[in-house]
């Protein structure tokens, strides 16, 4: 069959599997757009190339399968690039498709070329410059097994415009992806797994360290097993909420810089840190020279260049989470635990029980209030998509997460901008799916623009802006560190309830506590979007903190304000 | 001195791959050799590189992880012969010539090129011998010199080949 590569890509596309594509057209990728417009698939017109790598992430991110973003040369291309690296650095399955100028003129600086595989190659896992039409196919293929194999990351195919117009034969079977032979590493070291079976059956302070590639390998099932068996708590990394229910008893709850003090603490008492599907990233270790210096280490990781990379390990298995932690399984003793976690449940304390919402209204309206109320009214239920700063560990701290997948946050890159888009790819990905964006007044402006995506598509996602009209995350920073010198976080927004009814988005204003849950019930009860500008106390901050480059127990606590910790049951 | 052996797909693009994930990782290369093997396919690489074993350790890691790079190792601590060439050119005239001539013939190197004013020298072995012999030489006047950079193979049984079997990564989740 003779079809054109535009085609053939939109072919192969379709029969991987594909049914949303976020993209934005442009001169070079036009062909494609022609072909598009035959096809099946259903293109989501963004407003900016950068929210439609974050919508892919984020269908990627709700779903497990790879998300598509597509855009033009040159600027199309390079704005891309954000959300790019935001995929990478959480190993998120992303298949970009640009344009580039036809091959006779590549390194002519033509109008808008780029070397746009050039300028991502250090934050894609693989790219790829395809400048004819017969390879087309076996090289998107090649891109969806790469992105989403092993531990996964974004993938970019560069298609020259000449490419998508020649013709070329068709032949599914043909094109199969035909990627290096690459040398298969033992995976099962008998001896690094025997002293990691040791150390676990002896430890008396043990502590696991639960990550996203718990999410990433579909290990949730084996790996509540694996902590039921062991009786071992869990810690999570923010990437790693939802990997095990929030509400079990053995779920410590986020460690690392805004996790709780006992989450921690019991990390620094420790004897034996079990870290599965985590990087000890400097977020979560503190200073690496006073962390967890009583514990022994065992780490259970995909990526064999993580290992040793931040913290040396004591025992290192390399593998997929879900199949090393099943063949761990048969080895490992229950043992009792008993006197270490009521250790834990005595640091605790009385925290854990009191709950922010039987705290008298003192006028004044706080995030995580507005986060609590959240999680209560959409019974845990809902798939949460937050941007970063204050906002979002507040989300990490006062929602609480029963699910993989409901969290869809920006982790290792903190890329601001990141909800909104996110939550309409999550949104393509779960139609079904009540979905939130947690995003503050900074980040909102960001990306704004994609109000007017969720319009054009009719799509019903809620909108909860905790705006304290600074970039609250900064000037915690300044407050604790700099003197109080505010210098260029205090921000003007515009009327946020009026620019979604521009938009023609209902919008609304929040300024107090009782108004949090009918509001927030009202948005539920709306079959279309809504938009819920929450005014929130100005300055408050996030506790309790691990200044950068401190160590873990050296945490900035509460002070005696009304927020404390919440109990994780409704 | 970590010295790490990789065997990469032979198209264009591999080599800055490889050279980017050095800088990114804030590791100095000292010397990058990169030629064809048997299979027109494959190429392989000597990389010698300034930095400790865990420096090396996660050069070799992260580069197994590139697509193209078929296998990455890292022979500092084995049984290792090493060679690097070097064609230097060095002032001669009549008078100092056979005294030169002897010179070059102690560090087993050949002269490949006589000329009235000058001479070039093609030497090869270790990188200690070939700077052995340029100290030598400076005296005289060295006017170019040109080196290939190191290339390492491991000895006896101890044989490093390429994968041939395309094992493919197994994918978890459905495409889309």
């Amino acid at each position: 069959m003779k079809l054109t590569g535009a085609e053939i890509l939109c072919e192969t596309l379709t029969r991987l599997g594909v049914r949303h594509i976020f993209g934005y057209p442009g001169g070079a990728i036009l062909p494609v757009y022609d072909a598009l417009g035959k096809s099946k698939l259903h293109h989501i017109l963004v407003r900016h190339e950068q929210g439609a790598t974050h919508m892919a992430d984020g269908y990627a991110r709700a779903t497990g399968g790879v998300g598509v973003a597509m855009a033009t040369s040159g600027p199309g291309a390079t704005n891309m690039v954000t959300g790019i690296a935001t995929a990478m650095l959480d190993s998120s399955p992303v298949v970009c498709i640009t344009g580039q100028v036809s091959s006779k003129f590549l390194g002519s600086d033509a109008f808008q070329e780029v070397d746009i595989t050039g300028i991502t190659m250090p934050i894609t896992k693989h790219n790829v410059v395809v400048s004819r039409a017969e390879d087309i196919a076996r090289t998107v293929r090649e891109a969806f097994l790469i992105a989403n194999s092993g531990r996964p990351g974004p993938v970019l195919v560069d298609i020259t415009k000449d490419a998508q117009q020649a013709t070329a034969d068709f032949d599914w079977d043909a094109c199969a992806p035909k990627l290096p032979p690459k040398r298969v590493r033992k995976i099962h070291d008998q001896v690094e797994f025997d002293r990691a079976v040791e150390l676990l059956n002896s430890a008396k302070r043990p502590v696991i360290l639960a990550g996203r590639g718990i999410i990433l390998s579909g290990a949730i099932q084996v790996f509540g097993k694996f902590v039921h068996t062991s009786n071992i708590p869990v810690a999570m990394t923010l990437l790693g909420i939802g990997c095990f229910p929030a509400q079990d008893p053995m779920n410590l709850g986020m460690m690392g810089m805004h996790g709780e003090a006992w989450v921690n603490t019991a990390i620094q008492e420790a004897d034996l840190l079990i870290a599965v599907g985590m990087r000890f990233d400097d977020r979560v270790t503190g200073d690496l020279r006073t962390y967890a210096r009583n514990a022994r280490k065992i780490h259970i990781e995909v990526d064999r260049a993580e290992i040793n990379k931040n913290v040396k390990v004591d025992a290192a298995i390399i593998g997929d989470a879900g199949e090393t932690l099943a063949n761990l399984m048969p080895h490992i003793h229950t043992r009792d635990h008993g006197t270490w976690l009521s250790h834990i449940k005595e640091l605790k304390g009385d925290s854990a029980v009191r709950d922010i919402q039987s705290l008298p209204d003192s006028g004044h309206l706080y995030a995580a209030h507005v986060i609590n109320d959240l999680w209560k009214t959409t019974k845990g239920n809902a798939i949460v998509v937050t941007d970063v700063g204050q906002h979002q560990m507040w989300e990490a701290q006062y929602y609480h997460h029963n699910e993989p997948r409901t969290l869809i946050t920006s982790g290792g890159l903190g890329t601001m901008g990141f909800a909104l888009p996110a939550a309409i790819g999550a949104k393509f990905a779960k139609p079904d799916a009540e979905v939130w964006v947690v995003v503050g007044d900074g980040g909102f402006q960001m990306t704004s623009c994609e109000l007017a995506t969720i319009v054009q598509e009719k799509i019903n996602i809620n909108i909860a802006i905790i705006n304290n009209g600074y970039l609250g995350m900064v000037r915690q920073w300044q407050e604790f560190f700099y003197d109080k010198r505010y210098v260029a976080t205090p921000l003007v927004a515009p009327d946020f309830a009026a620019l979604a009814i521009a938009h023609g988005i209902r919008g609304e204003r929040v300024t107090t506590r009782k108004e949090v849950v009918p509001a927030i019930e009202s948005a539920r009860q709306s079959d279309q979007a809504v938009l819920l500008d929450f005014r929130v106390e100005q300055e408050d901050s996030v506790y309790p903190m691990v200044p950068a480059g401190a160590s873990l127990h050296e945490m900035i606590r509460r002070p005696n304000n009304p927020l404390v910790e919440t109990s994780t049951e409704p | 001195m970590q010295t790490i052996v990789a065997y990469v797909e032979n198209k264009p693009g591999v080599l800055n791959r490889v050279a980017s994930l050095a800088r990114r990782l804030a590791i100095n290369i000292d010397s990058l050799t990169v030629g064809p093997t048997e299979n027109e396919e494959i190429a392989r690489m000597t990389i010698c590189a300034h930095t400790d074993e865990r420096g090396a350790l996660r050069l070799e890691a992260s580069l197994e992880k590139l697509v193209d790079v078929l296998l990455a190792e890292n022979i500092s601590d084995r049984s290792v012969l090493e060679r690097d060439l070097a064609l230097i050119k060095v002032a001669a005239d009549q008078q100092n010539r056979p005294h030169l001539m002897e010179l070059i013939k102690v560090f087993r190197g050949r002269v490949v090129d006589v000329a009235p004013e000058s001479l070039i020298v093609e030497v090869s072995g270790t990188v200690d011998k070939i700077d052995g012999l340029l100290e030598v030489l400076r005296p005289y006047g060295v006017l170019e010199m040109t080196r290939t950079g190191r290339i390492a193979m491991t000895r006896g049984n101890d044989i490093l080949r390429p994968p041939v079997e395309a094992t493919g990564p197994v994918i978890k989740s459905p495409a889309a």
